[in-house]
C-alpha cells in the first residue's frame, strides 16, 4: 500500500483511511455532510497526492498530445492554459480523463488518475519515443486541492512569495508554475479554488497552515458528492475502456473537425455517423432512497440501463447519479432500488455548482 | 473508542436491545455500527402491526455510503417505528441509543437470549472486527 506525504497529518486529524487503488487515502474525518457544505460555502481541502503529475518535455510535445488526445491541444495557445481531455484507444474506449497544461512549447504538464497512471504511462511512451518527448512522472511532487467560495482568499498568503501576486490574477482554467510550485486555478468540485502542486517534502507545512487558516480536511467521500453534483465524471464509474466519449456525456471534449488525426477518431466518426446506441444522463430520484452504481435502470420504450455513479446530494437534499442509458431515453426512468421500482427524471447536470442548485426539483 | 452502554444487549450484527418497563423491547443500531456506515441520510423503519421473526430484516439504514438492513434480534410484533427518523435520519448518528432508536416491538415466546450479547461481549465484539 502507498501512502501520501500527508498520511501522518490525515491520521492525526482522526480520519477513516481506505484503500483507494492501493493507496492509503482519507475517505471522512468526521461528517462526510459537513465537509461537503463547508466547500460549497467556505473552504475546504483535499490531499490528491496519489494522482499523477507527468511531465512531458521536448520539440515533439505538442504534436505527440494532438495524435494521443481527443480534446485539441490546438486549443492552447497561451502559457499555461488547463484542457479537459479524453485518451482513446483505437476503439474509442476512454483509457483516461486527464488535465493538460500547456507550459511552453517544449512542456506540458499531464494530470493523470491514480488507478490509471501505470498504463497511461506505457501507453504514452510507447508514442512519445519517436518524437523525442521525455515522459517524467512527477512522484516527487505533493498535490493540495483547496476549494471552494472562500478557498483562494484563505490560501493566498500561503503561497511561496513569488507565486502570489501571479496565482491572484490567475484565469479560470489556467495553471502556473513558480518555482518548484505548481499552483492552478482548476478543480473537481464545482467551486472555485486552487489545486497546488508543491515539492512532497513541503506538503506538511502548507496542509498545517491551511487548517489554521480555517480550511476543512474533506476526505474522498465529499470529494465524489462534490463532483457529482458538479456534473464532472469518474473514471472507472461513469467510464472506462468498454465505452466512448460519446456515451459518457463527453462529447464536448472531443474535436473530429480539421485534419487532425488522434487515437479513437475513425472510430468516433463511426460512431456518430450511426448515431451512438447509449447516452449518459443525469438522474433525480423522486422518492425516498439513494441511487447508487450498478442499479438497474428500466426505461418505457426503449430498454434497460445502469446506474454508473449515485449518492445522496447534501447540497439538493436528494438522491443524485449519472446511469448509462439506450439513447432513445426519454425523461423519465425508473431505478430498481433494493427490488422495487422507483420513478427518477432525466436532467441535465450539473445538479449543483457555485453554491447555488442548477437544475429543477 | 465506541460508547457501548452496559444496560443494553447486542448483537453480532451491532443491533442493540432495550428492555423496557412494560416488557416490550426497543432496537436500534449501536454507536460503532454508526460510526461505520457514516452520515445516515435515508431511514426506513417498519409500520406497527407487523410480525417479525428473530433473523428477519425490519429497517432499512442509508448512509451516504451504502445502505443496511436492520435484524430484529427477536420475534415479535411491531408496536411503533420511529417517525422522527423520517425527517431526521441524522439521529441515529447523534443520538444512537436515546432519540436515535429505530422501532418497539413486543416480544413473543421467550425473547431468546441466547444469541444477544452484554455489552462487555460485544465489546470484545466490535475489538475483534476491527
Amino acid at each position: 500500500m502507498r501512502r501520501t506525504p500527508l498520511y501522518d497529518q490525515h491520521v492525526a486529524a482522526g480520519a477513516r483511511i481506505v484503500d483507494f487503488g492501493g493507496w492509503e487515502m482519507p475517505v471522512v474525518y468526521g461528517s462526510q455532510i459537513e465537509e461537503h457544505h463547508a466547500v460549497r460555502r467556505d473552504a475546504g481541502m483535499f490531499d490528491v497526492s496519489h494522482m499523477c503529475t507527468v511531465d512531458l518535455r521536448g520539440a515533439g510535445v505538442r504534436a505527440l498530445l494532438s495524435h494521443l488526445l481527443a480534446n485539441d491541444v490546438g486549443r492552447l495557445t497561451t502559457p499555461g492554459k488547463a484542457l479537459y481531455s479524453c485518451m482513446l484507444r483505437p476503439d474509442a474506449g476512454v483509457i483516461d480523463d486527464l488535465i493538460v497544461y500547456f507550459l511552453d512549447e517544449r512542456w506540458f504538464r499531464l494530470v493523470v488518475n491514480a488507478g490509471t497512471a501505470d498504463k497511461d504511462l506505457a501507453w504514452i511512451r510507447e508514442r512519445a519515443a519517436v518524437l523525442g518527448v521525455a515522459v517524467v512522472p512527477r512522484r516527487d511532487l505533493a498535490m493540495i486541492a483547496v476549494q471552494g467560495p472562500q478557498a483562494r482568499a484563505k490560501a493566498a498568503a500561503l503561497l511561496p512569495e513569488a507565486c502570489r501576486l501571479p496565482a491572484a490574477a490567475l484565469g479560470n482554467f489556467f495553471g502556473l508554475p513558480c518555482d518548484e510550485w505548481f499552483v492552478a486555478r482548476t478543480g473537481y468540485t464545482g467551486e472555485d479554488g486552487y489545486e497546488i502542486t508543491l515539492p512532497a517534502e513541503e506538503a506538511p507545512a502548507l496542509w498545517n497552515a491551511l487548517l489554521a487558516a480555517g480550511v476543512k480536511p474533506c476526505g474522498l467521500g465529499a470529494r465524489d458528492t462534490l463532483r457529482l453534483e458538479a456534473g464532472m465524471n469518474l473514471y472507472g464509474n461513469d467510464m472506462d475502456e468498454t465505452v466512448s466519449p460519446f456515451e459518457s456525456g463527453l462529447a464536448w471534449t472531443v474535436v473530429l473537425e480539421g485534419t487532425r488525426d488522434f487515437i479513437g477518431k475513425a472510430a468516433l466518426e463511426a460512431q456518430r455517423a450511426a448515431g451512438p446506441t447509449r447516452k449518459l444522463v443525469g438522474l433525480l430520484l423522486l422518492e425516498r432512497g439513494v441511487l447508487r452504481s450498478h442499479q438497474r435502470v428500466v426505461t418505457d420504450a426503449a430498454g434497460e440501463g445502469e446506474v454508473t455513479s449515485g449518492t445522496f446530494s447534501p447540497t439538493l437534499e436528494r438522491s443524485i447519479g449519472f446511469a448509462r442509458v439506450p439513447a432513445a431515453t426519454g425523461g423519465s426512468v425508473n431505478v430498481d432500488i433494493r427490488g422495487r421500482l422507483l420513478p427518477a427524471r432525466v436532467v441535465k447536470p450539473p445538479f449543483a455548482r457555485n453554491g447555488s442548485i442548477k437544475i429543477e426539483l | 473508542m465506541s460508547n457501548i452502554p452496559g444496560d443494553l444487549r447486542y448483537t453480532k450484527s451491532h443491533e442493540w436491545l432495550r428492555s423496557l418497563p412494560d416488557g416490550s423491547i426497543e432496537i436500534g443500531i449501536s454507536d460503532h455500527a454508526q460510526a461505520a456506515l457514516g452520515d445516515l441520510v435515508f431511514v426506513e423503519v417498519p409500520e406497527a402491526g407487523r410480525v417479525l421473526s428473530a433473523g428477519d430484516a425490519c429497517a432499512v439504514v442509508e448512509s451516504v455510503k451504502a445502505a443496511s438492513d436492520v435484524y430484529s434480534p427477536v420475534s415479535g410484533e411491531v408496536l411503533a417505528g420511529n417517525d422522527l427518523l423520517a425527517t431526521q435520519p441524522e439521529m441515529i448518528n447523534q443520538d444512537p441509543y436515546g432519540q436515535g432508536w429505530i422501532l418497539r416491538l413486543r416480544p413473543t415466546g421467550a425473547a431468546g437470549g441466547a444469541d444477544l450479547l452484554d455489552a462487555k461481549a460485544y465489546a470484545a465484539e466490535v475489538a475483534s472486527a476491527s
